[in-house]
């Protein structure tokens, strides 16, 4: 059986910003040759820090930016100049919402559903979100995970084949970011092409099928989460945290190859290859100290290793 | 959410989508308090300062006939430039242009959709402030009308692009000082309410050129003695063609 085409593809993307006037007008390249594929049917995530490129590289996919070098299509079809058939098949959700702050939210959402022939039942997708709950005020009332979440709304009303979820869980609360992650995974059970960017790495790794990691206008690898995260050291732990009585700080070098973080003030995250006389030195610290942990988990490679090492790559 | 059976998303007719979102945008208009003042309150009270003061009383028999031309055409710069522009530069701010140009509506349909929600308002200001004018007396001439409906056709045309021009091109702050203040300049010496010809001598052929004057003093032509003036509709056909093209080439959608 032929595979059908992918819903989003992009080779050698290329976009200029300016003239800046800091830079003596002159241009700056901020996306350098991204080149990627999102299918039917999955979940394909854009990963990066701040700056990487992924809101760039998702408005040249959404038409909202033309592309000075590459090749972008969407559907098969140029998005910058998509025809309204087109832009009805395809739910954006923007960084910063692109909420009018004095409409109230169902008001919104029907008028959004209004532009298309036949959109979801607003009521239910209304329901389903939990927006019912907070309807009739303005939005400029609410908080950040209800505008998220109408925003998620507005994407979906219009039944597209494709959605681009721009930091879909910035804002969400625990109990938001379960229904919207619930309704990722629904829409990728229907075969939609789910494209979202994100910086938070448990994100990537809880709901990804395929992520493109992005640094300095690149993609600098790709995988599924699994051979991404596939160590050649098949049972190496790469992660240990502790807690520990807070005020208490982990001397720098006591363990100086492995990368360190705390948390929260005792919460200590250590990656890195880590070995059995780690933890024996680790454990040796505690006794000095005269301290026991509250809680030890070690961990395998994870997508955050992944980034680490890529960004050390880069740094150099 | 949707069964893999349901048809995939496809888009509302163009004249749907458009009037659908005329519609949105000029309830939008209506129901926020300060456009509300700007496009019925102040009018109004313009309309009744230019009747029960002699400030008009040099240019025509009857003072409401010469005030409710000017006052319609300080509607149309109310409701066209100030009103829209300052929608328009907040609605760029919060991302709504970009995230409503993704919709079917597109860009195209966001611009066509401004211009139906601008005549829609300004007919509700027709009614409304002609309406009252009738009350206080107005007797429009009625072979004046066509024209008129001409004048306001371009004239709306013209302060919708430079409305955009202004939303487009600064910040909304900015564009909220720049509108109001253009607002208010042009309706004290712009030739809306008081005709071009009352001004210092010197400063007239540079005020007989503003939209403003070509509108304001058009509107009279027709209304007040029946006759179509040439030059007003060619300059504000220019505004209209020249505001169009520039914000067509400097406007930022972000």
């Amino acid at each position: 059986m032929p595979t059908p085409p992918p819903a989003l593809e992009i080779d050698g993307l290329i976009k200029d910003f300016g003239p800046v006037g800091a830079l003596d007008g002159r241009m700056v390249r901020v996306l350098e040759g991204v080149s990627l594929t999102a299918s039917h049917g999955a979940v394909t995530v854009l990963l990066g820090a701040n700056g990487a490129g992924k809101t760039t590289t998702l408005e040249c996919a959404q038409g909202l930016q033309r592309a000075d070098g590459g090749v972008v299509r969407l559907l098969g079809e140029d998005p910058y100049r998509a025809s309204p058939h087109l832009r009805a098949r395809v739910g954006v959700m923007l960084q910063d919402g692109g909420l009018p702050p004095s409409v109230r939210p169902l008001a919104l959402l029907r008028h959004v559903a209004s532009m298309y022939s036949s959109p979801l039942p607003v009521d239910a997708l209304a329901e389903r979100l939990g927006l019912d709950e907070f309807g009739s005020v303005s939005i400029r009332r609410l908080s950040g995970g209800q505008k998220q979440r109408l925003a998620l709304a507005c994407a979906l009303v219009g039944r597209p084949d494709v959605v681009f979820l721009d930091e879909p869980s910035a804002g969400l609360d625990p109990q938001s970011r379960t229904i919207v992650f619930e309704l990722i995974r629904e829409l990728r059970a229907d075969g939609l092409a789910v494209i979202l960017t994100t910086h938070l790495l448990d994100d990537a790794q809880r709901l990804a099928d395929y992520v493109y990691i992005l640094e300095g206008g690149r993609t600098v690898a790709e995988g599924t989460v699994a051979a991404l995260t596939a160590d050649k050291d098949a049972d190496g732990m790469r992660e240990l945290r502790f807690e520990t009585v807070p005020g208490l700080t982990l001397p720098p070098d006591l363990l100086p190859h492995l990368h360190q973080r705390e948390d929260e003030p005792g919460q200590y995250v250590l990656r890195g290859a880590l070995t059995a006389s780690d933890v024996a030195h680790l454990a040796r610290w505690w006794d000095a100290c005269g301290v026991m942990p509250t809680a030890i988990t070690m961990a395998p490679r994870s997508l955050e290793d992944v980034f680490l090492d890529i960004s050390g790559r880069s740094i150099r | 959410m949707s069964a893999p059976s349901t048809p995939a998303g496809t888009a509302a007719p163009l004249m749907a989508r458009v009037l659908r979102h005329g519609g949105y945008e000029a309830l939008a208009m209506l129901r926020n308090g300060e456009q509300l003042v700007l496009a019925i309150v102040l009018p109004l009270l313009a309309l009744t300062a230019l009747v029960i003061t002699p400030l008009l009383d040099a240019y025509g028999p009857s003072r409401i006939d010469v005030a409710a031309p000017g006052v319609l055409a300080l509607c149309t710069m109310s409701t066209a430039f100030t009103g829209q522009g300052i929608a328009t530069g907040f609605d760029r701010r919060y991302g709504v242009l970009r995230f409503l140009s993704t919709t079917p509506l597109g860009r195209s349909g966001l611009i066509l959709g401004k211009a139906v929600a601008v005549a829609a308002v300004l007919a509700v200001q027709l009614v409304v402030i002609g309406g009252a004018a009738v009350l206080m007396g107005w007797s429009p001439r009625a072979e004046g009308l066509l024209p008129a409906a001409l004048l306001l056709l371009i004239g709306s045309a013209a302060f919708t692009a430079l409305g955009l021009l202004v939303a487009g091109t600064l910040r909304p702050e900015a564009t909220l000082a720049v509108t109001n203040l253009v607002w208010i300049l042009l309706a004290a010496a712009g030739g809306v309410v008081i005709p071009a010809a009352s001004l210092p001598a010197a400063a007239e052929p540079f005020v007989a050129v503003l939209p403003s004057a070509a509108l304001g003093d058009g509107l009279r032509s027709a209304l007040a003695d029946g006759v179509l003036d040439p030059i007003a509709c060619l300059v504000l056909l220019a505004w209209a063609v020249l505001a169009g093209l520039a914000a067509i080439r400097w406007f930022k959608w972000s």
